[in-house]
């Protein structure tokens, strides 16, 4: 029982870890007022440029790199089109979906050695490491025994949550997509802020990425995200825009797939479609009873200003 | 001095038909860019794509298969878009209107006779279509619900519904394994017009000019152009803004609906994995092409198609990944948004520095 409870323990992390990093990403960009519908696409870039520079060049390092600085790109351009040149924050974030998929699939099979299909190959990996002590006490190992990107998000949460509450840019950073115009006038740059943290964002979001691709399941698989990306816009509603629960959502939504293996191991009843419809459909309800409470008592939910161009000339 | 931007009373006729045009070619210019990066001839890829999808009337009925649900779901979106109500969910939609055509064709073809088969298999689609989408606009007109994320989240729901039943109760037991249901009775099968093009394009033109005939010609048309651009105004005309969005969701899923049930019958005969393949995200894109013109929705959907089908050619012909038509799909719409900003706003250089004259507030719905 103890080790079935700590394999699944230690599988959900594994899987949510792409997810929280990929919503902490969202959660910021969301935050400043702008809807990223981009990420799935740049979750696939991230996990495609990881793998490859990784198989040929070896490192890691530069692995991580490469993927988010190309995250951080995408973003960059979903951020001139919707701030700059104030498009629509839904379409763009579609079309860099589509963008990303399609070119992504493209590199997957062009990146290879001579040309030829990444698919299949065998390149460095981030293996899980146990920590001394830690790692070895019954279940609790479960969460001491993961890899780097893993270890990161431990810390990255707490940070981003502290940022996000109790720090002047974080404070910032909410009243830009709450009321730019207010923002504005206190003297902050709403664009800068708009672009900052949407690239911030699309960098996050390609590390999760990364992490799919370098360690969650080693190698690169057309699609390897299978859907994590609108998982994540999901998830940050249900986290209701705060990096802490995010987590709580990660680990439920992470812990969806690890269970599935196990009860399907098990013989379970529940089918698997339905199993996989509880993200959507959990966050549904949130977003309905959001919706509600806030109309009843003005409570804090979405950034005010989410999805709408910033135009100082109107109004 | 500084640059003022000045919303235009309405959009430059001259911007709205260059923007695609030039949004095209510039995709068209970034992907040879990549092409030639990864040691492919562009011009010779391009060339190739083209004789792929238009090149020969097997070809072309090709492509106008993969343009029929385009055009569907692409006039969905953009009578949903026409006011400001952003329906993602026409993937979503679309797959639930292939489930329940697939029920009736599988179901109750003893029940229903042969002759009226067909014509109740469709309706059925087009009803689930109508009612998966009356969800988010309920949600949206009664509680202000944001209609984005609803429509983006039931998407799941019902690909994934739809893949419970084939791969369960409704799987076909002589299948061999395959996932899928048994195929349809062949009175439940839609007419082919040409190679595998079927009825569905006659449904999809007569849908266009209808749609262009409301928006136009129509009380109704006129209210829902109201609402999109200017709610406040809606509302002193007297407008029921709640009621208008239930109708015009309803019929934007009906038509999503539709395509679902034409793709079931006129090209898989069955319910199987490969119905929701994004026509419903593509169709976004085609909608946001066709400036929400419902005649022009049908020409940007069958170039849309023609990039799909192209693709493909270029992978059996020169071994490219056939993810280039996707690519370039994704790349056209960049130049178009950014363009936006010119054929929407009129800018302006204002010497002295003063504040722009205050419009009536937009107000939310």
């Amino acid at each position: 029982m103890i080790a079935l409870i700590t394999s699944i323990l230690a599988i959900t992390l594994r899987a949510g870890t792409s997810l929280i990093y990929a919503a902490v990403g969202e959660i910021y960009a969301e935050r400043s007022g702008i809807l990223n519908l981009g990420i799935e696409g740049m979750m696939l870039m991230g996990a495609v440029t990881a793998f490859a520079v990784a198989f040929h060049t070896g490192s890691l390092l530069l692995a991580l790199l490469a993927a988010v600085a190309v995250g951080a790109l995408m973003a960059a351009l979903h951020a001139f089109l919707t701030v700059t040149m104030r498009a629509n924050q839904v379409v763009s974030g579609l079309s860099l979906t589509l963008f990303g998929t399609g070119l992504s699939s493209f590199l997957g099979q062009r990146l290879g050695p001579e040309g030829g299909a990444l698919t299949g190959l065998v390149g460095p990996r981030i293996a899980p490491i146990a920590l001394p002590i830690l790692g070895h006490i019954p279940v609790l190992e479960a969460v001491f025994t993961q890899d780097v990107l893993t270890y990161a998000v431990y810390l990255l949460v707490p940070i981003a949550w502290f940022y996000l509450y109790k720090t002047r840019p974080g404070l910032s950073l909410r009243a830009v997509g709450e009321n730019p115009q207010t923002a504005d006038a206190m003297g902050l740059n709403v664009s800068r802020v708009r672009y900052a943290y949407t690239i911030l964002g699309g960098a996050l979001a390609a590390l999760g990425g990364a992490h799919l691709s370098l360690a969650y399941t080693p190698g690169w698989a057309e699609n390897i995200t299978g859907g994590r990306g609108w998982i994540v816009i999901a998830l940050v509603i249900f986290a209701m825009w705060n990096p802490a629960r995010a987590v709580l959502g990660a680990v439920l939504f992470g812990g969806i797939n690890a269970v599935q293996f196990r009860l399907q191991a098990a013989g379970a009843t529940i089918p698997a479609p339905f199993l996989n419809m509880l993200p959507y459909v959990m966050t549904l309800l949130v977003l309905i009873v959001m919706t509600w409470w806030e109309a009843l008592s003005k409570r804090i939910g979405a950034p005010a200003a989410l999805g709408k161009a910033y135009m100082r000339e109107e109004k | 001095m500084r640059i003022t931007f000045e919303k235009r009373q309405s959009l430059s006729y001259q911007a709205t038909i260059l923007a695609p045009i030039a949004s095209f070619a510039l995709a068209l210019l970034g992907g040879s860019l990549l092409l030639g990066l990864s040691g492919a001839n562009p011009l010779a890829t391009y060339a190739a794509m083209l004789d792929g999808a238009f090149g020969s009337w097997p070809n072309f009925t090709e492509t106008l298969v993969k343009a029929i649900p385009l055009m569907l779901t692409g006039l969905a979106v953009s009578i949903a878009f026409r006011m400001q109500f952003w329906n993602i969910g026409a993937e979503g939609q679309l797959t639930l209107g292939g489930v329940a055509a697939a029920w009736i064709a599988l179901f109750w073809a003893g029940i229903i006779p042969s002759t009226l088969l067909l014509p109740t298999v469709i309706l059925a689609g087009i009803a689930a279509g109508a009612l998966w989408a009356a969800v988010p606009a309920l949600l949206k007109a009664y509680l202000r619900v944001d209609e984005t994320l609803t429509t983006l989240m039931l998407n799941y729901v019902a690909i994934l519904f739809s893949q419970y039943l084939f791969y369960g109760p409704w799987r076909d037991p002589k299948g061999y394994g395959f996932p899928g249901t048994a195929p349809f009775p062949d009175a439940a099968w839609l007419p082919r017009l040409a190679g595998r093009a079927h009825l569905g394009l006659v449904f999809a033109i007569i849908a266009a000019i209808a749609l262009w005939f409301i928006l136009k010609r129509t009380r109704w048309g006129f209210e829902l152009r109201i609402i999109g651009e200017n709610p406040t105004a809606a509302r002193y005309l007297g407008i029921n803004i709640a009621r208008n969005i239930v109708l015009a969701l309803l019929l934007s899923g009906a038509l999503s609906g539709l395509a679902g049930a034409c793709e079931v019958t006129g090209i898989s005969h069955r319910l199987q994995q490969g119905l929701s393949i994004g026509y419903g995200f593509t169709a976004i894109i085609v909608a946001w092409m066709a400036q929400l013109n419902p005649l022009a929705v049908l020409v940007v959907a069958i170039l849309m198609a023609g990039l799909l089908v192209g693709g493909d050619q270029v992978q059996i012909m020169m071994h490219l990944p056939a993810a280039v038509g996707v690519v370039l799909q994704g790349m056209i719409l960049f130049p178009m948004l950014a363009g936006a900003l010119f054929t929407e706003y009129r800018i302006k250089i204002v010497r002295e520095p003063r504040r722009a004259p205050t419009t009536a507030p937009e107000v939310e719905l």
